[in-house]
C-alpha cells in the first residue's frame, strides 16, 4: 500500500487496514473503510460515527467519482481523517483538499514543492465546497 | 458587460501561473502527456494535426472592442495571421506552440479573458442568445444568469473529472437562438404565474453520435437557487454517469438509460439536500452583476427610417443581415464569417480590428459571437448602417447571407483536427460557391457539415446536415435532412448512402433544386420538408 506523503490534519494517524464498504456495516470492530469508484458513499452514512479513517481510491485520476463522495461524507459531518489513494496526482490535490480530503497516499510519491505550491495556488475561490473557505461572493457582500 | 473586480483578477492570474508551471514541468519531462493532457485541455490547449490548438473562451460570446483587439493581435503575433470562431461562441488558433501558451494566457488575462475550461471533461464555457439584451421578445437579459453561473462552475473542486465534457446554454426568450435544449443543462428564463422570474431547467440534449433533445426536468427553479438546482444536476451526473464507454458518457445517455423521471427524482433528493448547505450566491451577488449588464444608452427619440435603400448589395444585406432592436431606431446586425468560397469562421487580424473599431464607434462599444460562426453588433442606429456596411463591405466582411445557404456552419475537420475522418472547409466553399449566386431565391436554409460523429459543426441540427465520415480509407459524407436548432428543434435524418465529395455538393444541388420546385408561398426548406416528407427529397436523389 502506498504511504501517506502529506496529512494535513493534527491527530494520531489510524493505520487499521481498511475493510470495504459492503462489509463494513457487519465488521462492528472495524473504524477504517475504502470506497471504490462505484461505491455509494450515502451507504457508509448510518454508520458514521464509527469511522475513524475513510480511504477513496482513485484508480484512474481521471475519474472523478471520489470527488462527490468525499463531499458527500462531509457534508453529513463526517470529521476523521479522508484520505486520497491511487493514481493521485499533484495537479488534482487542490481540489481533492476543497473536496475534503485532508491526507493523501499517492502510488507516486509527489514532489513536495509541487505540492505545496498547488495547495497554495489559490488566492481565493469562486464557490463553496466542503473545506471551511468562504467563495468570493461571501467576501463580496459580507 | 461584465468586468471583473479584483477577485476575478487574482484568480485568472493564479490560472495562468499554474498554467505556466504545468508546462515548464512538461517541457522539463516531469509530466508525461498523459497526464498533461487533462490539463492542458482544460486550459484549452488541443493537440491537433500539426501544432496545438488554443481555444479562448468568449463568455457567453461577448465581447468589448479591446478584447477583440486583443486577439487580433494574438492572431498576428502567435498565430498565422487569424483566428476561428467556434460554434461554442469562441475564438480558437490552430498553430500554437506549447512554449508560449503561458504568454497567450498572460495577454488575454490583460484584458479580462481566459481560456479556462474551454475544453476538458467538465463545465465548458457557458453560452447565451447572442441577441441578448438588444433583442425585443426576451423576458431579460440572460448574461447576467450565465455569469453566475460561470463563475460557480469555475475550478469547480468536484466537476474537475466528469465523465465528458458539460455544456450549458441560457436563454431568455421564446424564439431560441442558442441551440439551448441540444445542451447538457438548457435554461430558460421564465415567468411564474405570480408573476416571479425562475428557470425552466432542460437536461441531457446533445449531439455528437447518439443526438438528443434535451427534456424539461423541471418547470421553475427560483432565481435564488439556480445554483444549488445546477450543482445537483452535476452531482447526480458525476457519480452516475457511464465511465465504461467514452462514447456514453455524456448526461444524455444517462438521462435516455435511467429514464427523465428517474433522473429528474435523484436530482430533486440531491437538490432537497444541497439547500440545506447554503452554497447558493445571494440575491445581492446577481444584483451585483446584473448591474454590468444596464440598459444599453440608446437614443430611442430618434428617426425610425429605414436608411435609403439606393444600393442594392447595401439593401439586401440590410434585409438579411440585420434584425429588429427592441429600441426604435436601432438595429441588431450581424457580421457574417462567411464570404462566398471562404472557410466559415475564419477572420484576420486585420478583419478583427475593423469589426472593432465599428463596434467601439457604433454599438456601445459591445459585440457578440454567434454559435453559427458570425459576430453580431448588437447596438446599432439604423442611420449608422450604410456607414458600417461600407466599412464591412471594404474589409471583405459585406457577404449578405445570415441564415442562408451560403452562411454554413462547419467544425475545423480534417484540415486540422485529429478527430476527424474527413474534410468539412472544403465541402462548405464548395457549397457556397456553387450555391451562394441563388442564395437569395432560397431564402433560409441552415447548412451545417461535421467532419466526424462528434458534430462539432452541428449536422443534425441543419436543415441540410452533412456528416462526413471514413468509407474504407475513403472520405464519404452522409446527408441529412430535417434538422432545426430552435424552438421547432428537430433531429435531422439521414437520406441513404452517402456520397464523395463530388457527389455531396451535387446532392444539396438537387436537395435545394426541389425544394424550390415544390415550395408554396412563404415556405423555407425546412418547411417544403416537413410537409412533403423525406420521399421525394430520396427520389430526387438517388432515383
Amino acid at each position: 500500500m502506498a504511504e501517506v506523503q502529506l496529512r494535513l490534519r493534527d491527530d494520531e494517524p489510524v493505520e487499521d487496514p481498511a475493510v470495504t464498504v459492503d462489509s463494513f456495516a457487519a465488521q462492528t470492530n472495524a473504524n477504517a473503510v475504502r470506497i471504490e469508484p462505484g461505491d455509494d458513499a450515502r451507504d457508509l452514512l448510518p454508520v458514521l460515527d464509527r469511522l475513524k479513517l475513510v480511504e477513496v481510491n482513485f484508480p484512474a485520476f481521471t475519474d472523478g467519482r471520489g470527488l462527490s463522495a468525499a463531499r458527500i461524507l462531509r457534508e453529513a459531518g463526517y470529521a476523521g481523517e479522508l484520505r486520497a489513494v491511487g493514481d493521485v496526482l499533484v495537479d488534482q490535490i487542490a481540489a481533492m483538499r476543497r473536496c475534503g480530503f485532508d491526507s493523501f497516499a499517492p502510488d507516486v510519491a509527489l514532489d513536495p514543492e509541487d505540492a505545496r505550491a498547488a495547495l497554495e495556488r489559490w488566492p481565493q475561490v469562486y464557490q463553496a465546497a466542503a473545506d471551511a473557505r468562504a467563495p468570493i461572493w461571501k467576501l463580496r457582500h459580507g | 458587460m461584465y468586468r471583473y473586480d479584483p477577485y476575478d483578477t487574482a484568480m485568472v492570474a493564479a490560472r495562468v501561473a499554474e498554467f505556466r508551471d504545468q508546462t515548464r514541468r512538461r517541457l522539463e519531462g516531469h509530466l508525461s502527456e498523459e497526464q498533461f493532457r487533462p490539463l492542458r485541455l482544460m486550459n484549452g490547449l488541443y493537440l491537433q494535426l500539426h501544432a496545438y490548438m488554443l481555444r479562448v473562451a468568449v463568455p457567453y460570446g461577448t465581447l468589448n472592442s479591446t478584447q477583440l483587439r486583443k486577439l487580433a493581435d494574438i492572431a498576428e503575433r502567435y498565430d498565422r495571421g487569424y483566428g476561428h470562431f467556434t460554434t461554442r461562441q469562441n475564438i480558437q488558433y490552430n498553430w500554437i506552440r506549447l512554449e508560449e501558451a503561458p504568454d497567450i494566457l498572460a495577454e488575454l488575462a490583460s484584458v479580462e479573458m481566459h481560456a479556462i475550461q474551454t475544453s476538458g471533461n467538465c463545465i465548458r464555457n457557458i453560452s447565451a442568445d447572442q441577441y441578448a439584451g438588444a433583442a425585443g421578445d426576451e423576458l431579460v437579459d440572460p448574461r447576467p444568469y450565465a455569469e453566475l453561473l460561470r463563475q460557480w462552475s469555475s475550478f469547480h473542486p468536484e466537476f474537475t473529472a466528469l465523465p465528458r465534457k458539460f455544456k450549458i446554454a441560457v436563454i431568455a426568450a421564446e424564439t431560441d437562438r442558442a441551440a439551448m435544449r441540444l445542451h447538457d443543462i438548457g435554461i430558460r428564463i421564465v415567468r411564474n404565474p405570480a408573476g416571479e422570474l425562475g428557470c425552466a431547467v432542460y437536461v441531457g440534449g446533445g449531439m455528437g453520435r447518439t443526438p438528443m433533445i434535451a427534456p424539461l426536468i423541471r418547470e421553475f427553479v427560483p432565481l435564488d437557487q439556480i445554483v444549488t438546482y445546477c450543482e445537483a444536476c452535476l452531482r447526480v451526473y458525476n457519480r452516475h454517469g457511464r465511465r465504461d464507454n467514452k462514447f456514453k458518457a455524456r448526461i444524455k445517455i444517462l438521462v435516455h438509460e435511467l429514464g427523465a423521471a428517474e433522473y429528474t427524482a435523484q436530482v430533486e433528493a440531491e437538490f432537497a439536500h444541497l439547500l440545506t448547505l447554503g452554497i447558493e450566491p445571494p440575491r445581492a451577488e446577481l444584483e451585483r452583476i446584473k448591474a454590468h449588464f444596464p440598459e444599453p444608452a440608446l437614443d430611442a427619440g430618434g428617426e425610425d427610417g429605414d436608411p435609403d435603400r439606393g444600393d442594392p448589395d447595401f439593401a439586401l444585406w440590410l434585409d438579411t443581415n440585420t434584425a429588429p432592436h427592441k429600441v426604435k431606431g436601432h438595429a441588431i446586425a450581424t457580421i457574417s464569417l462567411k464570404p462566398v468560397g471562404g472557410i466559415p469562421g475564419d477572420a484576420s487580424a486585420e478583419q478583427m480590428r475593423v469589426i472593432a473599431e465599428l463596434a467601439r464607434r457604433y454599438s456601445q462599444d459591445e459585440l457578440r459571437v454567434t454559435h453559427a460562426q458570425n459576430i453580431v453588433l448588437p447596438h446599432v442606429r439604423k442611420a449608422d448602417l450604410a456607414a458600417i456596411w461600407q466599412a464591412l463591405d471594404a474589409a471583405g466582411l459585406g457577404t449578405a447571407n445570415l441564415d442562408g445557404i451560403g452562411d454554413i456552419i462547419a467544425c475545423p475537420g480534417l484540415d486540422y483536427c485529429s478527430l476527424a475522418n474527413a474534410r468539412s472547409i472544403p465541402v462548405a466553399q464548395r457549397i457556397s460557391e456553387a450555391l451562394s449566386p441563388r442564395s437569395a431565391e432560397i431564402g433560409e436554409l441552415k447548412l451545417k457539415i461535421s467532419g466526424c460523429i462528434n458534430a462539432c459543426g452541428h449536422h443534425h441540427a441543419g436543415h441540410i446536415g452533412i456528416l462526413g465520415v471514413d468509407r474504407k480509407g475513403v472520405e464519404n459524407y452522409q446527408l441529412l435532412l430535417g434538422g432545426s436548432e430552435g424552438a421547432d428543434c428537430s433531429l435531422g435524418q439521414i437520406t441513404g448512402p452517402g456520397f464523395d465529395e463530388d457527389g455531396i455538393v451535387a446532392a444539396v444541388e438537387k436537395a435545394t433544386a426541389l425544394y424550390l420546385s415544390r415550395r408554396e408561398a412563404g415556405e423555407r426548406f425546412l418547411d417544403t420538408y416537413r410537409r412533403i416528407g423525406m420521399a421525394p427529397f430520396k427520389e430526387a436523389l438517388y432515383g
